[in-house]
C-alpha cells in the first residue's frame, strides 16, 4: 500500500469533567438539544389558513402516515438556531487564515441587493421580456470577468469551483474530440503533485488519466520534468496560479507554450485569483480556460459550506464549447440561448445545472465589483499579498517557511520547527483555537510535510494581523520550549472538546433516532444531564 | 513467520502451501491511524502482481492495497467489515485481508524477507 | 476604500518590515510581459449609494412574481418564506462561516446539518441523506453515477416524465463515462410503462413524481420489477412540498431519492442558488457522493457532530473520489432546515394540502374554458393543459397583461410539435382565488 498521512491519532488522556451550572450551560456557552428532542405534537411556527373541505386529486398515492417532523413555535425555533449560530466561528468573528479559501469580508450591501424583490421574486422560466434587468446583470458580470482575465468568453452556469473545473475540462475534451475527428486518443492530463484534490477528481470524470508533475525545490512546477512528460498524447495541463504553495509559477508562459506546441490545452485553476486580480490577466499568460470561485475572490459568503459559484472564462478555441444556457444581446434586448440550434458554429457541451446559474451569487459579485472598481480590485490584491508577506516576515524566525523568498497572497510553513517537540501540526492548530483563531489550512499541499498554509486576505487590518502574529509567535515559542501541555488535549475552551472522528467513521450515525444513536450516548453524558 | 515476504508498499504475504495470506504490516497501520473501513475484492477475482486489491480507509486517509503476487482470491476476511480495528490491533495476524491461490510462487522471490523489510522501514524513518 | 482596512501608513510600516519599497515590488515574480501595462477598461470604485442605484435600476427592469399573478412551476416554485428564516440565515456566524472542518468551533453548522439530513431522510422516506448538493438536477446525475458504481452496469433508463433540464444535466455529466442513456419518449399523458425496458444490463431507472407534466403515480410496482432484475430505482422530486401530501418515494420502494429543495426556505432568485437533496438506503452509504455529517462523542463524553466518511471525497481520494464535488449548498440547506422546523409536521402537511387545494381550484376553473383541456387527473400543485394554439404565444400575450401564466412546455422541449400547445400551470399557497379568476378570464379573452 502507498504511504498515507496519519491525522487521526486520538488523545489517550482521560476525559476531563465539565464544569457547568446545574443546567449544563456555562454562561453564554449553551447546550442545545436537537430539533427532534424539542418536539411538541401539533405545534407549528407558521399560521396557515384552514383548508376548506375538498375532494383531492392525489389518486392512490395520498400520504397515509406521519412523516415524523418535530413541531415548534417561532420563539423556540429562533432560540434554537440562534444558540447554534453562537457555537460557530466566522469571518465576522475573527480572522480566518485558511490558505486558498480567501476568507475575506462579506459585504452586507450585497445581501441587501440580492433581496430586492425584482431579483428574489424572479422565476427562471418567465418570458425573457420580463427579466431584462436580470439578464443584463448576468451579462455585465460576465463582462467584468472577461475584462479582468483578458479572455473573450465566459460560461456562467457552473455552481461551484469544482463544477467550473468540470466545465473547463469538458470543453477541452469536446474541443479535442472535434479536432481529432470524433474521439480524441489523447488521454493524459498533467497535474502538479501540489494540486487540490478536485483537479484529478474532475479530470477522471471527463475520461482522462492523471500524470503527476513534480515540484522543484522552490515549490514551483519542475519545468524540466514537465518537458519530459510532454507528448502527443497529452490532452491538457491543469495548473493553479498562483499555486497552492502561494507562489507565482514563474515559468507559466513557457508551460503554456509547451502544452500548445504539442496540441494540448491549458486549464488554470483560479482558486488563487485574489493574489493577482486587477494586476495580471491570466489570458496574457496563455491559458485556455480558468474557473473563478466567486465565493473566494469576489466575496460571496461561504455560508457554512456553500453555495458557491464557478464561472469559467474561455479562450477563442474553447468558447464554441461553452455549456447552455448563455445570455445574448441584439443591441436592444437581452435573451437566453437555452437549446442547441443547428447548423451552428457553437457546440455546447450540454447543460451543467437546471436553469441559468447561481443568480444570487452574480448579484453579490456585481455589487462587489462595482464597489471596488478597477482601482479597488488592484488595491485588494496588493493588500492581500502584502498582508501575507507581513505575516511570513514576522514568523519566519520562529517557524520554518517551506520555500525561500517572498510569497503571494498566502504563506506556507512546514512542521520542521516542531520537530522533537512532541507537538504535531494538528496539535498546534487546535491550540490556535484556544487562542481565539480558526486554524490555517493544515496538511495541504501534500508536498510539504505537516503543511501550514496561511492566507489572511486584504480585509484584515494591521491590528488584526499583529494580534494574530503575536498569538502564533507565543504558540510557536511554547512548542519549541517544550510546553506540550498547551497543545495536547486542546482546544479546551470551545463548546466541544476534540471529537472522536474514528468513532464517527466506524459506526456512522447520520440522522436522529437511528437505533445506534440512542445506544451510543456515554454514561458520563447521561450523568452530567447534557 | 519465516516465509513471510514484504513489499515496498508495506503489504505482507505468507504462503500456506500455495495459498498466500495477504495483509498490511504493523508499520503501515501505525502510519494510517485508526482504520475505519476496508474495501475488499470479491472472491474469485483474478489479480496480477501489483494490481489494486482493495482500499484501507482511516479517518483522514485512504490507501490502496496492491497484490504482492498474481493469483485468484479464494477468501476474504469478513471480520473486517464489522471490526476494522483488527487491522490496528493485529495487522500481522487477525487483521489479514485476503487469501489468494498464488499462480507463480517464484514471484515472491523479488519481495523482501523480514530482515530486509526491517531495515527498509528503518531507512524510511 | 471601505472594505480595505490598511492605511497608507500601515502599508509603509509593513513594507518596511518586509524590506520592500512598494506594493508593486511584491509582484516581481510575475513575468514583465504579464503585468498590466495599461488600465483596465473598467470604472473606478463607487460608494454604496451609487452601487445601490445601479443595481436597483436593474431590478426595476424585471417583473417580479411578488407583484403580479404568477403560475410558474416546472421545477421552481414560489412559496411564502417566513421572516424568521431570512433573519436567521443572515446571522454572521452562519452567513460568514466556512465548511465545518474544525468541528470544535463549528458545532452550529454541524448540528444543523445533522438535523437537515434527518429532515431529508424523513420526508423522502429513506434511511440516510447527505448534507446537500448543488441542485436537484446535479443530484440526479450524481445518483446515476452512484447506481453505476453499485451495479457495475452501464445502461440507464430516463423516464419521459423527467424534467428536461435534469435529463440534459445527467447526459452532460455522464458523457465520457461509457454510460448508455435510454430516453423514454415524453410522457405527456402519464401512462408510460418503463418495465418493458428493464433488463439485467440496466443499472437504474430514473422517474419523477409528480412528473414534469404534473402527473402523480405509484411506482411501487415498477420498483418491484426493478429489484427483481437487480436494477436501482431513482426517484426525482422537483417540488418537495408534495412530500407533505403524497406517499414518499421511499415508501414506494425507491433506492435513491434526489430532489430540488428550493421550495423550502429559498426564494426563486431567477434559478439559483438552490439546494439538491440526496437520500438513499444505509447499505449504499459508502457510495454516496457529497458531504456527510455524523454524530460522535467528544473527549468528555458529550454528544457532538463531525464531517465524516470523508475518504469518499475529492480532497482525499482525488482521482478515485465518488464525485469531484467540494461545496454543498450550505446556507440554502440552512434555510430549508429552518423553514421546515417552523412548519413542523402539522404545518408541512397543511401547506401541502393548501397547495393541492389551489391546484384543484385552477384545474376546475380552466376546465370550464372552451378550448382548454386539463390533461392531469392526479396531480399535486401543477397541471398541464392543452391550448388551442401555441402555448408560448399565449404566455407572451398574458405577460403583456401582467399575468405570468405558466411555463410553455416548448420552452424546455422545443422540438416536439405535439407539445407546442401544452402549458404547465402551477399553484401554491401564494395563489389566491382572485388571481385564478383573473387568469381564467384573461385566457378566455385570448383564446
Amino acid at each position: 500500500m502507498t504511504h498515507s498521512r496519519d491525522l487521526s491519532k486520538s488523545s489517550k488522556e482521560q476525559p476531563i469533567p465539565v464544569n457547568s451550572g446545574q443546567s449544563g450551560h456555562q454562561g453564554l456557552n449553551m447546550e442545545e438539544a436537537l430539533l427532534f428532542e424539542l418536539d411538541s405534537k401539533g405545534k407549528s411556527g407558521v399560521d396557515l389558513p384552514t383548508v376548506p373541505k375538498f375532494e383531492n386529486r392525489l389518486g392512490s398515492v395520498s400520504r397515509d402516515s406521519n412523516i415524523g417532523l418535530p413541531g415548534l413555535s417561532e420563539p423556540e425555533v429562533i432560540r434554537h438556531y440562534t444558540r447554534l449560530s453562537q457555537k460557530n466561528y466566522a469571518i465576522d468573528t475573527g480572522i480566518y487564515p485558511l490558505g486558498s479559501c480567501t476568507m475575506k469580508h462579506n459585504p452586507r450591501l450585497n445581501e441587501k441587493l440580492v433581496r430586492l424583490s425584482g431579483f428574489s421574486g424572479l422565476h427562471p422560466l418567465q418570458p425573457v421580456e420580463t427579466t431584462q434587468g436580470a439578464l443584463e446583470l448576468i451579462d455585465k458580470t460576465a463582462s467584468w470577468l472577461k475584462i479582468l482575465t483578458g479572455m473573450p468568453a465566459v460560461a456562467m452556469s457552473p455552481a461551484a469551483g469544482a463544477h467550473g473545473e468540470f466545465c473547463g475540462m469538458m470543453a477541452i475534451r469536446a474541443a479535442l474530440d472535434q479536432r481529432d475527428g470524433g474521439k480524441t486518443s489523447r488521454r493524459r492530463v498533467l497535474v502538479p503533485e501540489s494540486a487540490h484534490g478536485t483537479n484529478p477528481a474532475t479530470a477522471s470524470i471527463c475520461g482522462f488519466i492523471i500524470d503527476t508533475i513534480p515540484a522543484n525545490d522552490s515549490g514551483r512546477v519542475d519545468i524540466e520534468a514537465f518537458k519530459k512528460q510532454m507528448g502527443d498524447d497529452v490532452a491538457a495541463v491543469m495548473i493553479t496560479n498562483p499555486n497552492t504553495c502561494g507562489l507565482f509559477e514563474s515559468d507559466i508562459i513557457e508551460i503554456s507554450e509547451l502544452i500548445h506546441e504539442v496540441g494540448g490545452f491549458f486549464y488554470c485553476d483560479g482558486a488563487n485569483f485574489n493574489a493577482i486580480v486587477g494586476r495580471v490577466r491570466p489570458g496574457d499568460l496563455g491559458i485556455d480556460c480558468m474557473h473563478i470561485n466567486l465565493h473566494k475572490t469576489f466575496s460571496t459568503p461561504h455560508g457554512g459550506g456553500g453555495p458557491g459559484a464557478g464561472p469559467v472564462v474561455l479562450s477563442a478555441s474553447l468558447a464554441p464549447f461553452a455549456p447552455l444556457p448563455w445570455v445574448t444581446f441584439d443591441d436592444q434586448n437581452y435573451s437566453l440561448v437555452e437549446h442547441e440550434i443547428k447548423p451552428t458554429e457553437k457546440f455546447p457541451i450540454g447543460r451543467l445545472k437546471a436553469f441559468h446559474g447561481q443568480m444570487g451569487m452574480f448579484i453579490r459579485t456585481y455589487a462587489y465589483m462595482l464597489s471596488h472598481g478597477k482601482d479597488g480590485l488592484a488595491q485588494a490584491s496588493g493588500d492581500a499579498v502584502l498582508n501575507a508577506n507581513y505575516i511570513m516576515e514576522n514568523l519566519k524566525d520562529l517557524m520554518t517557511p517551506a520555500f525561500e523568498g517572498p510569497c503571494m497572497h498566502e504563506c506556507l510553513f512546514d512542521d520542521g520547527f516542531l520537530r522533537g517537540t512532541g507537538v504535531t501540526t494538528l496539535d498546534f492548530s487546535k491550540a490556535m483555537i484556544d487562542e481565539g483563531y480558526h486554524p490555517m489550512t493544515m496538511y495541504f499541499p501534500l508536498i510539504v510535510h505537516g503543511a501550514m498554509l496561511i492566507e489572511p486576505t486584504e480585509t484584515e487590518s494591521k491590528r488584526s494581523l499583529d494580534d494574530f502574529i503575536n498569538s502564533i509567535r507565543y504558540l510557536a515559542k511554547s512548542a519549541i520550549s517544550g510546553k506540550k501541555e498547551k497543545f495536547i488535549g486542546s482546544p479546551k475552551f470551545t463548546p466541544r472538546r476534540r471529537l472522536d472522528e474514528t468513532r464517527a467513521a466506524r459506526s456512522p450515525i447520520l440522522r436522529w433516532n437511528s437505533v445506534k444513536a440512542q445506544s451510543n450516548e456515554s454514561d458520563e453524558a447521561k450523568t452530567n444531564n447534557l | 513467520m519465516s516465509n513471510r515476504r514484504y513489499t515496498e508498499d508495506h503489504e505482507w504475504i505468507e504462503l500456506e502451501g500455495n495459498i498466500g495470506v495477504v495483509g498490511i504490516t504493523d508499520y503501515a497501520q501505525e502510519q494510517l491511524g485508526d482504520v475505519v473501513f476496508v474495501e475488499l475484492p470479491d472472491v474469485g477475482i483474478r489479480l496480477t502482481k501489483s494490481d489494486e486489491l482493495g482500499v484501507v480507509e482511516s479517518v483522514k486517509a485512504a490507501a490502496e492495497i496492491y497484490a504482492p503476487a498474481s493469483g485468484e482470491v479464494v477468501e476474504v476476511n469478513e471480520e473486517l467489515s464489522s471490526n476494522p480495528s483488527l487491522v490496528n490491533d493485529d495487522a500481522d495476524g487477525a487483521g489479514w485481508f485476503v487469501k489468494m491461490h498464488v499462480t507463480n510462487i517464484d514471484e515472491l522471490n523479488d519481495l523482501m524477507d523480514e530482515v530486509a523489510y526491517s531495515s527498509y522501514i528503518l531507512g524510511l524513518q | 476604500m471601505r472594505y480595505l482596512p490598511l492605511t497608507d501608513n500601515d502599508r509603509h510600516e509593513m513594507l518596511g518590515k518586509v524590506g520592500l519599497s512598494s506594493v508593486d515590488s511584491l509582484f516581481s515574480d510575475v513575468p514583465e510581459i504579464a503585468r498590466l501595462s495599461s488600465e483596465l477598461e473598467l470604472p473606478d470604485h463607487k460608494g454604496e449609494f451609487e452601487v445601490e442605484k445601479i443595481i436597483e435600476s436593474l431590478a426595476g427592469k424585471n417583473v417580479s412574481t411578488a407583484d403580479v399573478p404568477s403560475f410558474l412551476g416546472a421545477g421552481a416554485y414560489r412559496h411564502h418564506i417566513p421572516a424568521a428564516v431570512d433573519y436567521l440565515i443572515q446571522r454572521g456566524e452562519f452567513l460568514t462561516s466556512y465548511t465545518p472542518y474544525q468541528p470544535e468551533i463549528s458545532q452550529g453548522t454541524l448540528q444543523m446539518l445533522f438535523e437537515f439530513q434527518t429532515q431529508v431522510s424523513l420526508i423522502t422516506g429513506m434511511e440516510v441523506a447527505n448534507a446537500s448538493m448543488y441542485d436537484g438536477a446535479t443530484s440526479c446525475s450524481e445518483a446515476v453515477l452512484m447506481a453505476r458504481r453499485i451495479t457495475r452496469r452501464d445502461k440507464v433508463i430516463l423516464s419521459g416524465g423527467l424534467h428536461p433540464h435534469y435529463r440534459a444535466v445527467t447526459e452532460t455529466h455522464t458523457k465520457y463515462l461509457d454510460i448508455e442513456i435510454i430516453d423514454a419518449p415524453s410522457d405527456l399523458n402519464g401512462l408510460e410503462d418503463l418495465s418493458k425496458l428493464i433488463s439485467q444490463e440496466v443499472s437504474c431507472v430514473v422517474v419523477q413524481n409528480p412528473n414534469f407534466f404534473g402527473h402523480l403515480k405509484d411506482f411501487s410496482k415498477l420498483a418491484k420489477t426493478c429489484h427483481a432484475n437487480g436494477v436501482l430505482l431513482i426517484a426525482v422530486v422537483s417540488e418537495v412540498i408534495s412530500l407533505g401530501a403524497v406517499l414518499s418515494p421511499g415508501d414506494m420502494g425507491a433506492d435513491i431519492v434526489v430532489a430540488e429543495g428550493q421550495s423550502l426556505g429559498n426564494p426563486l432568485s431567477y434559478g439559483g442558488p438552490y439546494v439538491g437533496l440526496f437520500a438513499t438506503r444505509e447499505k449504499y452509504l459508502r457510495q454516496m457522493p457529497g458531504r456527510l455529517c455524523g454524530q460522535t462523542l467528544d473527549e468528555t463524553g458529550r454528544r457532538g457532530w463531525v464531517l465524516t466518511l470523508s475518504t469518499r471525497e475529492q480532497h482525499i481520494r482525488r482521482e478515485k473520489a465518488t464525485s469531484n464535488i467540494c461545496t454543498n449548498a450550505g446556507l440554502c440547506a440552512l434555510a430549508f432546515c429552518i423553514h421546515l422546523a417552523l412548519l413542523g409536521e402539522s404545518g408541512f402537511r397543511r401547506l401541502a394540502e393548501l397547495n393541492h387545494y389551489r391546484a384543484v381550484q385552477i384545474a376546475d376553473y380552466l376546465n370550464n374554458i372552451n378550448g382548454v383541456d386539463v390533461l392531469t387527473n392526479c396531480f399535486f400543485n401543477e397541471i398541464s393543459i392543452r391550448l388551442p394554439g401555441p402555448a408560448d404565444e399565449v404566455v407572451s400575450k398574458l405577460a403583456s397583461r401582467n399575468i405570468l401564466a405558466g411555463v410553455p412546455v416548448s420552452r424546455l422541449i422545443p422540438n416536439e410539435n405535439e407539445l407546442n400547445n401544452i402549458l404547465l400551470v402551477a399553484a401554491t399557497e401564494c395563489t389566491s382565488e382572485a388571481e385564478i379568476e383573473k387568469l381564467s378570464k384573461a385566457l378566455k379573452d385570448i383564446i
